[in-house]
């Protein structure tokens, strides 16, 4: 019998009472831990919770577990690559130094896609994590190590994510979880170890609305050290939203094409149940979601090729012997340290970037991003969030993603990639419970505290 | 937009430091034409007259105070590294 089945909440208001025995909580807690991992393969590397439990408020020592790609000082942090393999980064993450400072004890680092390239989180440079509602099915990507703890963890827990293209709301919502996804900007990047700078968002997933709204007033906020870094520091309160009277509605068609009849089903129950509780919902058109999901394949590679180029074997990571000159031993430390998935961005990226294909492709998806940017904003002018299926399909089988042809892995975030492209926040929330279809829910950017507020409610009415 | 070539595959990667087998070569050269393929609706799009969004949100001049500091030591750069020499990295030869 666990008796620390608690939610947040509760492990939050017991330990202020001095209810919590903390050295038990460890003890209990890393054994349940390193019992699920053989199982599942949810951590890459688990840290020892007893040695750094750090019991302050307003967090009380609640542990939280960070994605491989976000930097922890003193733990290995790979990215999910193995050509970062025993890099061990001498300072915090601005997000895990803000968590830490506020009493969060670190479980880990979680298993992902290499450096977030997947949606299935197969791409990994290490272990491939499985689905815990179903464990020959993926967990989704790539912060598929992230959602499957929390949904398998019966212990307080938060995950601190990463999402450049749809990165939190696909394993959020094929692991039967809450993901957040901020506003681009508004938690810093400092100490992310990028995919594309300017989509690359640190969010968080939990088991509820009010955890992930708990991590975002600790997280979010203006840095010094990210110039990308915007807002000011403040609490996300959803204590106040009690119904969705009022509340518009956008139903883009584009997103209810090709979707799964299961998928498609749930989600309209879900909008028909928000719209019993005083929603009104109206069917809208947002036409450039196709021309979205390539300009973002465009400007993610094309960004993560020029990223991914510090990688080279002399500073920190994967080391060879030094042989050859420059270019002989760089490229003979990359082929090595990177998986098929990143030598395929990494060209794509290098490709559309290239002197006579730049203007074609690079530039013309920054002009595209301005489109899907005003497209959006034109419909949060009469709506205050957008409806859809966080994902089109039901979690596959890692046997069927086996035979999935790239471009047709890439489709796969079709749904997510329009909103990460225009830096929105988004909200994914399971239509009920232990069911691996998420509500995604979009809103303008910087208001986050409706999103969640419309998020909380409909957690209790679904 | 044309197909890409197995030479264009090879410049690209020679550019982007990868050695690719002659087997990877034309798995490349097929995944990537068929990605491009995949892309071609750009070709339709006019954006002539649409300006580039560099970032998701408008970012214009930021600053900070210029104040001192402290960044990493040397000791924590080189703590990463097996090739280091004199408190310096230590590189393959260079041509």
């Amino acid at each position: 019998m666990n008796k620390y089945k608690l939610s947040v909440k509760e492990f939050l208001e017991e330990s202020a009472k001095g209810n919590i025995n903390f050295l038990d909580f460890a003890d209990c807690m890393q054994k349940e831990v390193e019992q699920i991992n053989k199982k599942f393969h949810f951590l890459r590397e688990i840290c020892n919770i007893k040695d750094r439990l750090y019991l302050k408020p307003p967090l009380n020592g609640l542990p939280v577990s960070v994605k491989d790609c976000i930097c922890v000082k003193g733990v290995e942090s790979c990215a999910g690559s193995k050509i970062l393999k025993d890099y061990v980064p001498t300072f915090d993450a601005t997000a895990v130094h803000r968590i830490k400072h506020q009493g969060a004890t670190i479980l880990g680092k979680t298993n992902q896609d290499e450096f977030g390239f997947g949606t299935f989180c197969t791409n990994s440079g290490y272990d491939v994590p499985k689905n815990p509602l179903d464990p020959l099915r993926s967990c989704g990507g790539s912060s598929g190590g992230a959602a499957g703890l929390v949904a398998a963890l019966d212990y307080p827990h938060i995950a601190l994510a990463e999402s450049t293209g749809g990165s939190i709301t696909a394993p959020a919502a094929f692991c039967s979880v809450v993901g957040l996804t901020p506003t681009y900007g508004i938690v810093s990047r400092y100490g992310l170890i990028d995919y594309a700078n300017s989509l690359d968002k640190i969010g968080t997933i939990g088991k509820t609305v009010h955890d992930c709204a708990l991590m975002l007033s600790i997280i979010a906020g203006k840095d010094d050290r990210d110039q990308t870094s915007l807002g000011e520091r403040k609490s996300y309160s959803i204590e106040k939203s009690t119904d969705l009277k009022g509340i518009r509605i956008a139903v883009p068609k584009e997103y209810f094409q090709n979707l799964d009849k299961e998928v498609e089903k749930h989600i309209w129950d879900a909008i028909k149940k928000m719209e019993s509780n005083g929603a009104i919902y109206e069917k809208v058109s947002l036409k450039n979601t196709n021309i979205a999901l390539i300009a973002y394949y465009i400007i993610a590679t094309a960004e993560a090729s020029t990223n991914l180029a510090k990688y080279c074997g002399m500073r920190y990571g994967v080391h060879k012997k030094l042989e050859g000159n420059f270019n002989e031993y760089f490229s003979a430390v990359r082929t090595d340290g990177f998986t098929e998935e990143a030598k395929r961005r990494i060209m794509l990226g290098t490709f559309t970037r290239m002197a006579g294909y730049r203007n074609a492709y690079y530039l013309k998806a920054m002009k595209v991003r301005t489109l899907v940017i005003d497209e959006f904003k034109q419909l949060f002018n009469k709506f205050d969030v957008i409806a859809s299926p966080s994902m089109p399909v039901l979690p596959p089988k890692f046997s069927e993603i086996k035979k999935l042809k790239p471009v047709e892995h890439y489709q796969m975030d079709s749904l997510t990639a329009p909103c990460n492209l225009a830096g929105l926040p988004h909200l994914s929330i399971p239509v009920k419970n232990r069911t691996p279809i998420g509500l995604q829910l979009i809103a303008d950017h910087l208001h986050e505290e409706k999103l969640m507020q419309i998020g909380s409610v409909f957690e209790k009415i679904r | 937009m044309k197909k890409i070539s197995t030479a264009m595959v090879k410049q690209v990667a020679s550019i982007a430091r990868l050695n690719l087998s002659s087997k990877e070569v034309n798995r490349m050269q097929k995944d990537l034409s068929e990605i491009l393929a995949a892309f071609k609706d750009l070709d339709k799009l006019n954006v002539k007259q649409t300006k580039p969004s560099f970032q998701p949100l408008p970012i214009i001049n930021v600053f900070r105070e210029d104040s001192q500091e402290q960044y990493l030591t040397q000791d924590k750069a080189l703590s990463n590294t097996e090739h280091k020499e004199k408190g310096f990295f230590k590189g393959p030869r260079a041509v």
